[in-house]
């Protein structure tokens, strides 16, 4: 379904990288429920770039798209921690209230947004 | 009821036993929306997660743990069945433990801090924790009182909008850093403390899907109020639950008189 893996066993990945590559799609999906454009969204473009590259055979090709696709966790990881971290000092704290050097310094970086 | 921990130097003790309290809210991204009836606001389908502030104390211990500071980290919630869910996530990012005072449907609506901090108590006698951290308030109800009365009930000492956790100078206490309006205030509380986590405490871990499926293997334990022994009687009754109103849009003006003019209209000058 994901990766055609039903060709020659000559080609064909080795099948750890096939079990890694399903529990990137479900490591992914998982985090889509949270996506602020809503998880449908996340969900539709989720599959469509897995489906895009499910032809792709050679193992090394595919451990850089799996390294891509956990960036892109960790993108994710990122966004929704400062959203959140700024609707709640929106909503909790005065406007121009002085920030303290606490512990804001990864929470300053730019959003990332979702890489093919 | 009296604790009294080893006064030994933290660094060297086996670690502290902390409890963290979870709360099951609506998610903060979620635009609530007021039930018709006025009796309250719409859960049925909506989406829930751990209170922000709470997700906050559950990294801490689970930082403080990372640093040795604490042995044991125990997360408690109470709630619905569905706050297993929430105690999940705690297991998730790193808790040990868990533990769910499960409420019956037709009370929990009339859940107040009061209940909520009696049953803390009563769980705090069973389980000796040297510290229990709670977020600061939650945000659905934003009372902001369920540590303050835990500390009450239990009389201990209270550290509450928490931005920074340390051991003390001489490390027989914790020295604990307070947001307070004009700026920051820091402090030395003797252990067992009541300590409720500010948003600047800390920045939680994701709870990734590989987490959550080994969380289920930790215990979680469940108990009653019945257990417990603690009346649920509410304390209030809500009259009414109503949308803020809406602003009306403002008028500009270009003089003084214009000023003047308008609020003679409106009644508001002679």
């Amino acid at each position: 379904k994901l990766q055609s893996s039903i060709s020659d066993p000559m080609t064909s990945p080795p099948p750890q990288l096939r079990s890694q590559v399903i529990a990137l799609y479900k490591n992914l999906l998982y985090m889509g429920r949270d996506y602020p454009k809503g998880y449908a969204y996340f969900r539709d473009r989720l599959k469509s770039v897995f489906l895009k590259n499910s032809g792709v055979k050679d193992p090394d090709q595919i451990k850089v798209l799996i390294g891509r696709g956990e960036f892109v966790i960790k993108e994710l990881e990122a966004l929704y921690m400062l959203r959140k971290y700024r609707a709640l000092k929106h909503r909790y704290y005065e406007k121009d209230e002085a920030t303290t050097s606490a512990t804001t310094s990864s929470s300053d970086k730019e959003a990332p947004t979702k890489t093919q | 009821y009296i604790h009294i921990i080893n006064k030994a130097d933290m660094a060297a003790s086996k670690g502290l036993k902390i409890l963290v309290g979870c709360k099951r809210v609506i998610d903060y991204a979620v635009k609530v929306r007021v039930k018709p009836d006025r009796s309250g606001v719409v859960t049925e389908g909506v989406k829930h997660s751990m209170n922000p502030f709470d997700e906050i104390a559950v990294e801490e211990a689970v930082r403080m743990k990372e640093k040795k500071l604490a042995g044991e980290a125990v997360a408690i919630s109470v709630g619905p069945p569905q706050s297993q869910e929430t105690l999940r996530t705690a297991l998730a990012m790193g808790i040990d433990r868990a533990i769910h005072v499960e409420i019956p449907l037709a009370q929990l609506e009339k859940l107040q801090p009061i209940h909520v901090s009696k049953l803390l108590a009563k769980v705090c006698e069973s389980e000796k924790p040297d510290l229990v951290i709670l977020g600061k308030q939650a945000i659905d109800d934003d009372c902001n009182q369920t540590g303050q009365m835990l500390a009450a009930l239990l009389d201990w000492p209270q550290a509450t909008f928490a931005s920074k956790i340390e051991p003390s100078q001489d490390s027989k206490q914790l020295r604990v850093t307070r947001e307070v309006d004009g700026g920051m205030e820091t402090i030395d509380v003797s252990v067992p403390a009541v300590v409720t986590s500010d948003l600047r405490l800390n920045e939680p871990r994701y709870a990734t899907l590989p987490n959550i499926m080994k969380a289920k293997k930790k215990p979680l334990a469940k108990m009653s109020p019945d257990q417990l022994g603690v009346d649920l009687q509410p304390r209030q009754e809500v009259i009414s639950v109503e949308d803020p109103p809406v602003r009306k849009a403002g008028a500009k003006v270009e003089s003084v008189e214009d000023l003047v003019g308008k609020l003679r209209e409106k009644g508001l000058v002679k």
